[in-house]
């Protein structure tokens, strides 16, 4: 019974920990979609290259792990702008399947010149003494990086929340989200507000690069191998919905730990299985509209 | 006396000319396979690469049905082309099935039937919730073969099948004229079957579907189940696609289920360009050939010519190297 309960602790821990991961990284993807329709496959290139932007600056560099990571979100959030001003802007009319391409060729485009420039093989990032080892919380202990991941996903949701439903910014953001036409018509310079969300999500997805790279390495086809599971946080979520990319990370990031523990051969199969039945029975994910 | 007429007859005919003069053969359409006959004598040695040209015709040829002509963006076609070459491949491995010919039937007709189970769900969705749902189901599917890998061999795969020779006389040779020949042959029977679809009445409903799903379903038009059949027929020849790759190729991993197989595949259409059959034909040659010869340079610089033609495919041609022919030679005939 006490062994039970002990794993049972383990795979919530561990679940939500991945699940902060699962929704720092997505979380930009979402709003960004909601807004403007736009399917991003390039998403997860952003998120690569924040990840080996902080392995430059703490191997290279010798920055801390912590400044390191805001450096690299900051950066990519700036770089993400001019793409969005020049490239993606020029298809928020186009169809699905031009979305697609564009934004899988800059993910290809991105894979081919990380791969250039660090190889392909798994790079790995040096911790500060206070993430490394465990920390004990009384009745037991528990690696001290997931419980950092854990409480940074805690405060990033609450900042984001506040900002987003009790900011002016964000109700703009989602009246916009609601009826765009109906925003702009109100005077909401939608426009502008797109790129400031898409910088942000771009910094956020950074940011989720960085802290990925204790958790599997990484390689330079993270852009393509995480990509799918933030794109289904977002279609499982609901577009442009804060509630549903939360509420989504959560149930997938705890599905697949707990399949990955009971039953380590079916891989991925849990979390693909969960998804299919999400989007069968509610294919707008759970708080998207119809 | 004259017959009393119907009305609508004249449009009725009108319509039926128009399908008629279109399903026309032309002189051009002989190209194509002038240009795979002459390759077979002035490559003889690269015969082996040449079917595998020949079998991503096909397969593009398969996503061509659906996303082309009926507009269904996918992103899981990699799926059937993995049923189709696991078919062939388990066949031959466990049960000794190792007729080619009856292969390829039995990978169209198992394909078929994923691709019409999937579809009849599946097919209720567009934009994200469609693209997820088809990644989710080839994925699923290399999973369950990752968790059977007793059966399936896993990602080591099914090595070193062997196959009787083709109608029992042709036997495989070391260059692989034979297997040429045969993939050849193939291709010419799904092209001209998927020719015949696509001038169809029925063909023309998918390309309403495609351009105004709303007014389709307003004239009565049963959008939902024309959408599973073309599924369930594109489905079937990525299968045939796949059951020949494993049968050329003489072993099939689990790598045929992947995300990059399926985005390929895309890729090779839209460089040829969609919804013009031909396209299948320009895009998987021009694909197959660039890739033999850039990624034995540099799999990277590869890689990112890709992404780069990707990026200005979208932005200066979008109909593809077909379109862009068009452009350059406008006397050509309207499609």
């Amino acid at each position: 019974m006490q062994k039970i309960a002990q794993i049972a602790v383990s795979i919530l821990f561990d679940g939500l920990a991945y699940a902060m991961f699962l929704f720092i990284t997505s979380v930009g993807l979402s709003v960004t979609m909601g807004l403007m329709n736009f399917v991003n496959l390039a998403h997860g290139a952003f998120a690569m290259t924040g990840g080996y932007f902080v392995v430059t600056l703490t191997r290279s560099l010798g920055f801390g792990f912590v400044p390191s990571l805001i450096i690299a979100s900051v950066a990519v959030g700036l770089i993400s702008v001019p793409f969005e001003r020049y490239l993606y802007r020029r298809l928020y009319k186009a169809t699905d399947l031009e979305q697609v391409l564009l934004t899988i060729g800059l993910a290809f485009m991105a894979i081919a010149t990380f791969t250039y420039f660090y190889g392909p093989i798994p790079k790995s990032v040096p911790l500060p003494d206070w993430l490394q080892g465990d920390i004990n919380l009384g009745f037991r202990a528990f690696p001290s990086y997931r419980a950092f991941l854990i409480v940074l996903g805690a405060v990033l949701i609450s900042v984001l929340w506040y900002g987003f439903e009790r900011t002016n910014i964000g109700a703009k953001i989602r009246a916009a989200v609601d009826n765009r036409r109906m925003a702009e018509s109100v005077g909401i310079n939608v426009d502008l507000l797109f790129t400031l969300t898409f910088a942000l999500g771009s910094a956020l997805a950074a940011l989720g690069g960085g802290l990925a790279i204790q958790l599997f390495g990484l390689t330079p086809s993270f852009a393509v191998i995480y990509l799918v599971l933030f794109l289904i946080v977002v279609a499982v979520g609901g577009l442009g919905s804060l509630k549903g990319t939360l509420l989504a990370a959560l149930v997938l990031g705890i599905f697949d730990t707990t399949g990955k523990y009971l039953l380590a051969d079916a891989g991925g199969f849990f979390i693909y299985a969960v998804v299919l039945v999400v989007l069968l029975i509610k294919p707008a994910g759970f708080y998207g509209r119809e | 006396m004259t017959k009393p007429v119907a009305p609508g007859q004249a449009a009725r005919d009108r319509a039926a000319e128009f399908l008629i003069r279109r399903h026309r053969l032309r002189w051009p359409e002989v190209l194509p396979w002038l240009l795979a006959i002459a390759a077979f004598f002035l490559f003889p040695d690269r015969m082996t690469f040449g079917s595998q040209v020949l079998i991503a015709v096909m397969f593009a040829l398969s996503l061509d049905l659906i996303l082309g002509y009926a507009g269904i963006v996918t992103l899981g076609h990699a799926a059937f082309f993995g049923i189709g070459a696991y078919t062939v491949g388990l066949g031959a491995a466990k049960l000794g099935w190792t007729e080619p010919i009856s292969g390829l039937f039995a990978a169209a007709i198992m394909a078929a039937l994923i691709g019409f189970a999937s579809g009849w769900f599946l097919l209720r969705y567009r934009g994200l919730t469609l693209l997820m749902l088809t990644l989710a189901t080839a994925i699923m599917l290399q999973e369950a073969g990752n968790l059977r890998s007793d059966i399936s061999g896993g990602y080591d795969g099914l090595p070193g099948l062997t196959f009787q020779p083709v109608l029992g006389v042709f036997d495989y040779d070391l260059y692989g004229h034979t297997y040429f020949l045969y993939v050849l042959a193939a291709l010419a029977i799904v092209f001209f079957f998927v020719r015949r679809v696509v001038y169809s009445p029925f063909g023309q409903a998918l390309t309403g579907i495609r351009e105004n799903v709303r007014r389709m379903h307003a004239i009565g038009s049963p959008v939902h189940r024309r959408l599973v059949t073309v599924y369930t027929i594109a489905a079937g020849i990525a299968g045939v696609a796949g059951a020949l790759f494993t049968q050329t190729n003489a072993y099939v991993t689990l790598t045929v289920f992947d995300f990059d197989n399926s985005a390929k595949v895309m890729v090779m259409l839209i460089l040829g360009g969609t919804g013009r059959l031909y396209g299948a034909f320009a895009g998987a040659v021009v694909y197959m050939v660039l890739e033999d010869y850039f990624s034995k340079l540099s799999p990277t610089f590869w890689q990112f010519g890709i992404g780069l033609l990707l990026v200005l495919a979208v932005l200066f041609a979008r109909r593809g190297i077909l379109g862009l022919l068009e452009q350059a030679w406008p006397k050509g005939k309207k499609p």
